[in-house]
C-alpha cells in the first residue's frame, strides 16, 4: 500500500465560543498501530476523538480517516470506524445476543455474518452462560469487554476507544488489553485514550495533550529518554503540570 | 431496508421488555377514557338553593315544591330574611338565593303581577349562570300554570305566546357522553403519542446510546422511521381499545364509518409523533422534553374544542386554532361518530393534516443532527 497512514490530521482545531478546546493538532497514525492518546482531564482528548469519528465538525484544519476526507465523506468514515465512548453505550435492556445482533445489523452485516460473529464473540469472551442475560446484569469489566467487541463487530479499519478501562479492575484491564492486541494483530488500528500510565507503555506510540495541543509524540521508549524519566508516569507529570487550564 | 428492520426489532424488544411502559400505553388511557367523560359533564346538578320567603303562602309553597322536584336544586336554607339567606352564600353553602317578597300571592291574584329576586354566587360562573336560567325557566313555567288556572276561558288570549320547540340534531338526547367520549379519546391519543416519542429519543440521548448510533452509518431517516413506526402501531392499538370502550362501555354506536376515523387517525398520529420527534431534537434531557411537550399540549388541548366550543372563542383565537392539529382530529372524530360524515366531508381536514405531518416530520429530520 502506498499510504500506510490511516489517520492524518493537520492543524485540527475545535473552538466552542471563546474556548479553544483543540488547538491545531497534527499527527499521523499508521495502519495496525496502537496509538495512545494521553492528556489530563479537560486537555481536549475526547473532543479531538469526537471530531475524528465524525460526531463533531472541526472548526478548522484538515484530516483524513481511513482514507476519507473528514469534511466531505463523514458517512463513509462511519462505515470504516468503530467507537467506544466514555459512557457505556450498549442497550442495557437488551441481552448480549440482541446487542450484537442489533449493532451487526445496523452496520449492514448479513444474517449469516451476524450469526457467526455472535457465536465467536460469546465464546471468545466466555459468555456462553450469559448470552441471553440482559446487559445491565453484567459486571462493569464484562460490559466494557463486550462493548469493545461490539465496537469492532464490523471489522472496521480503525477503532476509537475513549477511556475504555476507567473503573475496571487490574485483571480485567489486562484481559481488555489482550483484546486490543488481538484486534491490532487483525490489522485494526487502535486509537485509545487512557489515564493509566501502565497502559501507555503497551502502546506503540503515545501522544500527550496539554491544554488542547499535542506537547509530545513518540514511542514510550523515546519519550522516557527525551524527558529523562524512568517511567511514563514521570513523563506525563512533567508535561501535564505545565497545564494552565483546569478541568 | 434491512437496517430499518434491525432498528424496529430493537425498538419493539425494548417496548415489550418494559412492563411499566406497556401499562402506561394501554391501561392508563383506558382508565382515563372510563373516568373523564363521567366527570366532564356540562350539565349542572346539585345547585344549592337558599330561599328567603317573606310571604309564607300556599303559592310560594307550591312554587318551592316545583323547584325542588325539578331535580336540579337542593334546598339548603329556608329562612324569612334576606340577610340570613345571604349569609349562606357568603359561607359558600348556597349558590343561589331566591327572595320571595311579602304579598307575593296577593299581588299575583289581584294585580296579576309579582316580582321575585334572584341573587347568584358568581364565583363558579358556569354553575351560577346555568342555575339562574334553570330557576327562571321553572318559575316561568309555574307562572303559566297559574295563568291558565285563573284565566280559564278568555274570550281573546290576553297575550300571544310564541312557542319555540327545539330539536337537537345528531345528538337528540343532548347526552354529553356522545360529545365528550370521542373528543377525550382524541386528546388521550395526542398526549400519549407526543410524550412517548419525545421521551423515548431523549432517553437515548441521556443514556448515550444515540451517540453510538450517530457514529454508525445509519441514515437519519432510517433512525426516525425506526422510532415512528413502532409508536404509530401502538397508537392505532390504543385507538382500537378506545373504540371498544366507546362502543361497549358507553354504548355509543358511531353513525359514520369507523374506517374513516382510522384513516384519519393514522395520518393524525404521524403529525403527533412528528411533534414528539421535533421536541426530542431540541431537548437534551427528559425534563426539558416533558416541559416543552406539556406547554405545547396544554395550548393544543385547551384550544382544541374539547371543553369549550371553538366557535365561541374570540376571532383571533379561532384563527390560531387553524394551526392546532388537535382541533382537526376532535372535529373529525365528532363528525364521523355523531353525524356520520363521509370522506368527502372531511377531505379538507385530511389535506391539512397531511400538510402538518410532512411539515413537522421534515423539520424533525432536518433538525436531527448526527454531527454537532
Amino acid at each position: 500500500m502506498i499510504n500506510q497512514n490511516v489517520i492524518i490530521a493537520e492543524g485540527l482545531t475545535k473552538i466552542f465560543g471563546n474556548f479553544v478546546a483543540v488547538d491545531h493538532i497534527s499527527f499521523e497514525v499508521a495502519k495496525g498501530e496502537i496509538f495512545g492518546f494521553l492528556g489530563a482531564n479537560g486537555a481536549g482528548k475526547t473532543t479531538a476523538m469526537r471530531m475524528l469519528c465524525g460526531l463533531s465538525t472541526p472548526s478548522s484544519g484538515k484530516a483524513t480517516v481511513a482514507g476519507f476526507d473528514l469534511f466531505k465523506d463523514t458517512e463513509q468514515i462511519k462505515k470504516s470506524i468503530g467507537y467506544m465512548s466514555q459512557k457505556f453505550s450498549l442497550y442495557e435492556d437488551l441481552t448480549i445476543r440482541e446487542n450484537i445482533q442489533f449493532y451487526g445489523g445496523i452496520y449492514g452485516l448479513s444474517k449469516k455474518q451476524i450469526q457467526e460473529k455472535t457465536t465467536y464473540l460469546v465464546e471468545h469472551l466466555h459468555l456462553q452462560n450469559y448470552q441471553n442475560s440482559l446487559v445491565k446484569s453484567l459486571p462493569l469489566g464484562w460490559k466494557q469487554k463486550l462493548a469493545f467487541s461490539v465496537a469492532i463487530v464490523h471489522d472496521p479499519a480503525i477503532v476509537f476507544l475513549d477511556e475504555p478501562t476507567g473503573g475496571v479492575d487490574p485483571v480485567t484491564r489486562r484481559e481488555f488489553w489482550e483484546l486490543i492486541y488481538d484486534a491490532s494483530e487483525r490489522g485494526i488500528t487502535v486509537f485509545v485514550t487512557t489515564h493509566y500510565m501502565d497502559e501507555a507503555e503497551y502502546c506503540n506510540r503515545v501522544s500527550i495533550m496539554v491544554d488542547g495541543r499535542i506537547e509530545a509524540l513518540d514511542t514510550p521508549q523515546n519519550l522516557k529518554k527525551t524527558f529523562n524519566s524512568l517511567s511514563m508516569d514521570e513523563v506525563f507529570l512533567k508535561l501535564a503540570r505545565k497545564a494552565v487550564r483546569g478541568e | 431496508m434491512s437496517v430499518l428492520k434491525y432498528l424496529l426489532q430493537k425498538e419493539f424488544r425494548q417496548i415489550f421488555r418494559d412492563p411499566s411502559i406497556l401499562k402506561i400505553i394501554f391501561i392508563m388511557p383506558a382508565l382515563q377514557l372510563i373516568i373523564i367523560p363521567l366527570a366532564a359533564d356540562y350539565e349542572v346538578r346539585n345547585i344549592n338553593l337558599s330561599i328567603a320567603d317573606h310571604d309564607h303562602s300556599v303559592y310560594t309553597q307550591q312554587m318551592i315544591q316545583k323547584i325542588k322536584s325539578s331535580g336540579y336544586f337542593k334546598l339548603v336554607n329556608y329562612s324569612s330574611t334576606f340577610q340570613e339567606a345571604f349569609t349562606s352564600i357568603e359561607s359558600d353553602k348556597a349558590d343561589i338565593v331566591l327572595e320571595i317578597p311579602a304579598n307575593f300571592e296577593q299581588n299575583i291574584v289581584r294585580e296579576d303581577h309579582a316580582s321575585l329576586f334572584i341573587a347568584v354566587n358568581a364565583v363558579n360562573g358556569m354553575k351560577a349562570n346555568l342555575g339562574a336560567s334553570y330557576l327562571q325557566n321553572i318559575i316561568l313555567n309555574y307562572n303559566n300554570q297559574i295563568r291558565t288556572k285563573w284565566i280559564q276561558f278568555p274570550p281573546i288570549p290576553p297575550q300571544t305566546n310564541i312557542k319555540v320547540s327545539v330539536s337537537n340534531w345528531f345528538n337528540p338526547m343532548m347526552s354529553y357522553k356522545y360529545f365528550m367520549v370521542p373528543a377525550v379519546l382524541a386528546t388521550l391519543l395526542t398526549l400519549l403519542g407526543t410524550f412517548l416519542t419525545a421521551l423515548n429519543i431523549v432517553r437515548e440521548k441521556e443514556i448515550g446510546t444515540i451517540e453510538q448510533i450517530n457514529v454508525t452509518p445509519v441514515k437519519k431517516y432510517h433512525f426516525i422511521l425506526g422510532k415512528l413506526i413502532p409508536f404509530w402501531i401502538l397508537g392505532l392499538a390504543v385507538l382500537t381499545i378506545g373504540f371498544l370502550i366507546m362502543r361497549f362501555g358507553y354504548q355509543i354506536h358511531p353513525v359514520g364509518n369507523m374506517l374513516i376515523v382510522y384513516l384519519f387517525a393514522s395520518l393524525y398520529l404521524l403529525v403527533i409523533l412528528g411533534l414528539g420527534l421535533l421536541i426530542s431534537t431540541y431537548a437534551d434531557t427528559q425534563q426539558q422534553a416533558m416541559l416543552i411537550s406539556f406547554f405545547l399540549l396544554m395550548i393544543f388541548i385547551m384550544l382544541g374544542g374539547l371543553f369549550t366550543s371553538i366557535d365561541s372563542m374570540p376571532d383571533w383565537v379561532q384563527k390560531l386554532t387553524w394551526l392546532n392539529p388537535v382541533s382537526y382530529f376532535i372535529e373529525v372524530i365528532r363528525m364521523v361518530v355523531l353525524k356520520g360524515s363521509g370522506l368527502s366531508d372531511i377531505k379538507n381536514h385530511i389535506f391539512v393534516i397531511i400538510g402538518f405531518a410532512i411539515f413537522l416530520n421534515s423539520w424533525a429530520v432536518w433538525n436531527y443532527k448526527k454531527t454537532t
